[in-house]
């Protein structure tokens, strides 16, 4: 039982871990599957979660916090689409100063508008996204097995993390079964493909990466405002980076991003379940392996010895008309 | 052949626009002093005095800059190869360990002096181990060196991590940190020579790795501009096809560029390592490999752009320093945003203000008038 | 005749220096299959680019069933009814066959009723003109063959009454053309208009009514095609340029320097580029390898010099194999005493971003005499250069210029100075003087004879026939990567350029 309720617990975590992987994944999803690559997952997250705080601080709205995020984030996307797409300009440059744009500024302007030392101030009530209990999860709660998973495991989440699932179909739903998302893969295998069938290969990547900045930004807001209770400085810790290798370890397929952010959640998670003590039959394995091993299992995915990540053939490479 | 603009001068095309694009990203830096309610022309005099004011503020800066000195020739390199080596940050933490490991076992035997050329090659050969499977698995196996790098600065921050709090911590101790260096693993401070030009000097960490770093700098261009190496990197860099036409190896040419890479990565520890905090301590590459890319981005990876490009940004670290104790509102944190605005802005977007400027000079050049692209503007 | 399907007015399109398209008019008949036929870079592409919205032309206008339509988008121009098949297919290679056909003319924000829609439209195709193909594999598991007709049923599934052919049998097997021109004749019966563009006479006697001939950018004929010959085609699309005359005396052939057996060479889709070719160069002849640019003689180039891996074959170079299984190492070939100047200058001959005197040791730089110590002799390099710089009229005369500065025929005089210069034994050169003005041909040209009175063996590849009448001793014609015959230097033009055309002597006799 004891060891049950810690697997309960474990998986709980699990999920809340991988939610802002997740969202961010699908964000990155969206550009990389247009052919433009995004590292700047990272930094957009990051100005979304301060955005968040920050709104939510001032209107004590968590709605306010939502808008805010998406807003800047998206603004940032096109600053990443104006380089990359408007000026062809190159896309890992763009993206890398996007994250540092991102990290000074959610710093500077932290402190310099509420001044606790990078922080926004700490939220409560309203101005936060809080668990939301399931329909019948009370009145089921004392069910063993059956109240276990659903009124501990599957209930009491943010709405931001119901949504983020909710958004694993759905992007499959867009991506495969809706003209956007033909013209979009279509995009980012073959844009001369896209151009010669008279569609415009700019406005078709300007609105991947602005889909992009939308769920990039609400990454962010489930890290200020629902995993925690306000924004803190560089609080991201590498996620949009973590995010980007689960989007290669799933070979840029929506549910696929789904398992490889759960498995990397999951990672997270153990690793600070087990922090300090040892494991059963493997013994003591050094947290720091458990945090490198998204990394580790990313470079091994890329060196193709299990599989082999095939990015979207356009990627990376701005659309010069052929002569 | 599909551009209808006028040809540049030589001056415009490696002065003037990368001038524009710096002073642009410094534009919209000041926009952000502005929105936090302070003056940026004020906080810009603070910063340039909080640098260059005093004897004891040129040497911190100059400190900065030995960094940013060796992983802007670290990015640079790369990039001549058409490589964007982006995990300058981890092959410097990990050549930190080198450091470290030369210094714990000589310290006490051995003099700084013979220390030194042991730790240089200790630096580097870490750094250039950590850069080597990177290199191997894009020349070999087509992986994406920008994400294969990214990954192994995590890799190589949690491998520092490890080893500090379980294997070099000395027994006892709190913090995860080396033991501090004897004299014999301690570098030389060069403030005398700062003093010999009539600063003065109180205590600072400005150490002999800097003249280390000038002599990369003078290396590197050897290297580039001067060898047969050299020249085999820039064919790769400029035309893959080239290079196969001219019988270079591109597996070859791609993996000891990236050791070369590396090496330089992994020898900016020195400088913090065994010039100034004489241990190892965690997290003390503290981003310098990512203000190479931007030092190489605005030294148009030439080691005389590099240095002076080096220099600003040691300047705006220092100054940054000093500007947070008169500006409250403004951290260091404030150089970051600098940082990135520069790659945006002579990086990403450096073509962006070219065709005005080609505009410019097509109308100001009466022999350059045959374009024809630009008459609407004329008009 | 019929009313015009198309009537292009004076089309003029430039691209930077490059005169594409000078001042073309041209009427296509309704539902009638009409040919362009012109050698590489003669503009056909580029009209037909025009033609579709690709690219806008500088002047002139385009009629579109007798009225006047502005086609600024390939998306104008599919609404008039033009659909295009392009000679690199424009599809998208992880896509289903109905993916590919319904992208941009989806209809609907959802794909399911589109999709069954185009599942129903295909099987009437399908019907109406026999192009089958299985509607829902991917594409990149098709055959060429089948993957062209994927751009054929877009062009349909757009309602497209026009459809051009950008060099349609490129990659097709001749049985796989044969079933094309099948369908090509089917559309027409349902009253299509076809534009044909190839640089085939073949195809073009074989499928089309009438025939437009393009030259540098213009159209200098328009014939019915039961009323000309091959011959006049071949002799319109060559045209009788100034005659190149090379002062040259009888050639005296040595030893075998270069001897290529059985050599088979496949590009990276698959498709042999190169079909077991033989030949051998001697020492003191040039040997001119004609043909239409694309059918097998860069790759050819590529193979011998060490660029590209062979098949199968072999390659003999002074005496002594070379190794093509692993692409043998060019630094080793030129070593051996193989030179060569590429086709491509600006990628492959030349970095353009390099100082002249850099280009000048491109591939030779690792010899002794360009090294001091560990470095580069600079001066060394420089002063070389300067000398060939003067030797060979470079100009201007600045060994520290810009590459990308020189003119194009310049360029190939730094190339070209750089090869010979090396005194190789053997001398390997594609196109060499593509791009180049008429006054350094005249150089070129002397410099290559020079080589061959000196002992060289000279193996020289030219879509200009009459470079390689005026220069070669031997000439070996090749077409869709085969030597389909060798001739004498004094070879009649008409009866090269039958062969270019892959026109069989047999054919051409009845």
């Amino acid at each position: 039982m004891e060891f049950f309720n810690t697997l309960i617990f474990l998986l709980d975590s699990t999920i809340r871990l991988s939610v802002p992987l997740l969202l961010a994944a699908l964000a990155g999803l969206y550009a990389e599957r247009s052919g433009v690559f995004d590292i700047g997952l990272e930094g957009k997250m990051l100005a979304g979660a301060f955005a968040a705080g920050a709104a939510a601080a001032i209107s004590g709205s968590a709605w306010a916090g939502l808008l805010a995020a998406v807003g800047i984030a998206v603004f940032l996307s096109l600053v990443h689409g104006f380089a990359s797409i408007t000026h062809r300009g190159n896309q890992i440059v763009s993206g890398v100063a996007i994250n540092f744009i991102a990290a000074g500024s959610t710093i500077i302007l932290g402190q310099a508008w509420f001044a606790q030392g990078g922080r926004t101030p700490s939220l409560g009530g309203d101005a936060r996204f809080g668990s939301i209990q399931l329909p019948f999860a009370e009145a089921l709660s004392g069910v063993p097995l059956v109240g276990d998973l659903y009124s501990d495991l599957l209930s009491g989440h943010s709405l931001i993390a119901y949504i983020a699932f909710l958004l694993v179909p759905f992007t499959w739903w867009v991506l495969f079964r809706t003209r956007f998302g033909l013209r979009l893969r279509a995009v980012g295998e073959n844009p001369a493909a896209v151009d010669t069938a008279g569609i415009s290969v700019a406005w078709l990547r300007y609105r991947a990466v602005i889909c992009t900045g939308v769920l990039t930004g609400l990454a962010g807001t489930y890290l200020a405002l629902s995993q925690n209770a306000g924004f803190v400085k560089d609080m991201t810790a590498g996620r949009g980076f973590i995010a980007l290798a689960a989007l290669i370890f799933a070979k840029w397929r929506p549910v696929p991003v789904m398992f490889a952010c759960l498995l990397f959640g999951f990672l997270d998670a153990f690793s600070i379940r087990v922090q300090g003590t040892g494991l059963p039959l493997i013994g003591h394995v050094p947290v720091q392996f458990m945090q490198a091993l998204p990394y580790i299992l990313t470079v091994v995915l890329l060196a193709g010895f299990i599989g082999r990540a095939e990015p979207p053939r356009a990627g990376g490479i701005p659309y010069v008309k052929e002569r | 052949m599909s551009a209808p603009y006028a040809k540049l001068p030589a001056w415009a095309d490696y002065g003037l626009i990368p001038l524009i694009n710096l002073t642009v990203a410094f534009i919209v830096a000041g926009l952000v002093v502005l929105l936090i309610g302070e003056n940026p022309l004020r906080a810009a005099v603070i910063l340039i005095d909080g640098a260059v004011g005093r004897g004891q503020s040129i040497a911190y800066t100059l400190y900065y800059a030995t960094s940013f000195i060796f992983t802007g020739l670290a990015v640079a390199v790369a990039f001549h190869c058409g490589l964007f080596n982006i995990g300058g940050e981890g092959q410097a933490y990990i050549g930190g360990l080198g450091v470290a490991l030369v210094c714990l076992t000589f310290d006490s035997i051995l003099p700084w002096w013979l220390t030194f050329p042991i730790a240089i090659a200790g630096a580097a050969l870490f750094g250039a181990a950590w850069a080597f499977i990177p290199a191997y698995l894009q020349a070999r196996r087509g992986s994406h060196i920008v994400i294969t790098t990214i990954m192994f600065n995590f890799i190589a921050a949690s491998l520092m991590v490890y080893l500090l709090v379980n294997v070099l911590k000395p027994a006892g101790s709190q913090a995860p940190q080396t033991r501090t260096f004897l004299e014999g693993g301690q570098l030389p401070k060069l403030n005398w020579l700062l003093e010999a030009l009539g600063l003065s000097v109180r205590s600072s960490p400005f150490n002999l790795s800097f003249l280390l770093a000038l002599l990369a700098a003078f290396l590197v261009w050897l290297l580039i501009w001067r060898t047969r190496l050299g020249y085999e990197i820039r064919t790769r860099g400029h035309s893959a096809k080239a290079a196969r036409y001219a019988g270079v190896s591109e597996t070859r040419i791609i993996v000891i560029t990236m050791l070369v890479s590396g090496a330089l990565a992994g020898m900016m520890a020195l400088n913090p390592v065994m010039g100034d905090q004489n241990r190892l301590a965690i997290d003390f590459v503290s981003g310098a490999g990512f203000v190479g890319i931007a030092v190489a981005l605005m030294g148009r990876s030439h080691p005389a752009g590099i240095v002076p490009a080096a220099i600003l940004f040691g300047i705006l670290y220092q100054g940054g320093a000093e500007l947070a104790f008169e500006m409250p509102g403004i951290s260091r944190d404030m150089i970051v945003i600098i940082q990135g605005l520069v790659i945006l802005f002579a990086g990403a977007l450096e073509h962006m203000f070219r065709p005005g400027i080609q505009g410019l000079f097509a109308s100001l050049s009466p022999r350059s008038i045959a374009v024809e692209a630009k008459q609407g503007e004329r008009a | 005749m019929a009313d015009a399907a198309i009537e292009l007015v004076g089309i003029d399109k430039s691209f930077g220096m490059v005169h594409a398209n000078r001042n073309i008019s041209l009427k296509i008949p309704a539902g009638t299959i009409h040919g362009i036929v012109g050698e590489n870079g003669a503009g056909k592409s580029t009209l037909m680019s025009i033609l579709y919205g690709f690219y806008q032309a500088d002047r002139g206008e385009i009629l579109v069933g007798g009225k006047r339509a502005d086609i600024q988008t390939p998306s104008d121009a599919i609404a008039r009814g033009i659909g295009m098949v392009h000679q690199h297919f424009m599809l998208v290679h992880n896509f289903t066959v109905l993916e590919n056909v319904i992208l941009g003319a989806e209809g609907e924000p959802l794909l399911k009723t589109s999709i069954s829609k185009a599942r129903a439209e295909l099987q009437r195709l399908e019907r109406d003109y026999g192009l089958e193909v299985d509607p829902d594999a991917v594409v990149e598991d098709l055959p060429v063959g089948l993957q062209q007709r994927v751009e054929i049923l877009k062009a349909l599934y757009r309602g497209a009454d026009i459809l051009i052919l950008d060099e349609p049998t490129g990659v097709l097997t001749p049985a796989e053309a044969d079933h094309l021109f099948r369908i090509l004749r089917q559309l027409k019966e349902e009253g299509k208009t076809v534009v044909l563009i190839t640089h085939k006479l073949r195809e073009i006697m074989a499928v089309t009514d009438n025939v437009s001939v393009m030259r540098q950018g213009t159209v200098v004929a328009t014939r019915k095609t039961g009323e000309t010959t091959v011959e006049e085609l071949a002799e319109l699309m060559v045209g009788r340029r100034v005659l190149l005359r090379v002062e040259k005396g009888p050639a005296r052939p040595g030893e075998v320097l270069l001897s290529v057996r059985n050599l088979t060479v496949r590009d990276a889709r698959g498709v042999t580029m190169v079909d077991n070719v033989s030949f051998d160069v001697r020492a003191g002849e040039i040997v001119g390898i004609a043909g239409v640019a694309g059918n097998g003689q860069s790759e050819l180039l590529e193979t011998i010099t060490g660029i590209r891996k062979a098949v199968s074959g072999t390659v003999t170079l002074a005496g002594r194999p070379v190794d093509l299984t692993g692409a043998a190492d060019p630094a080793e070939l030129r070593a051996r005493g193989m030179a060569h100047v590429p086709e491509d200058r600006h990628h492959m001959g030349l970095v353009l971003a390099f100082e002249e005197s850099e280009n000048s040791i491109l591939g030779y730089h690792r010899q002794e005499r360009y090294r001091n110590g560990p470095l580069l002799d600079v001066d060394a390099i420089r002063s070389d250069a300067r000398e060939k710089i003067e030797k060979y009229d470079i100009r201007p005369a600045d060994c520290r210029l810009r590459t990308a500065n020189f003119s194009g025929g310049n360029q190939q005089k730094i190339v070209l100075a750089r090869e010979m210069e090396q005194d190789p034994k053997v001398l390997i050169v594609g196109q060499p003087t593509r791009g180049v003005d008429v006054g350094a041909i005249e150089f070129i040209h002397k410099r290559l004879i020079e080589m061959r009175d000196r002992g060289k063996a000279v193996l020289l590849v030219s879509v200009e026939l009459d470079e390689i009448r005026a220069l070669s001793d031997r000439i070996l014609v090749m077409f869709a990567g085969r030597i389909v015959g060798e001739r004498e230097a004094q070879a009649s033009e008409g009866e090269l350029g039958l062969l270019m055309a892959g026109v069989e002597q047999k054919e051409a006799a009845e």
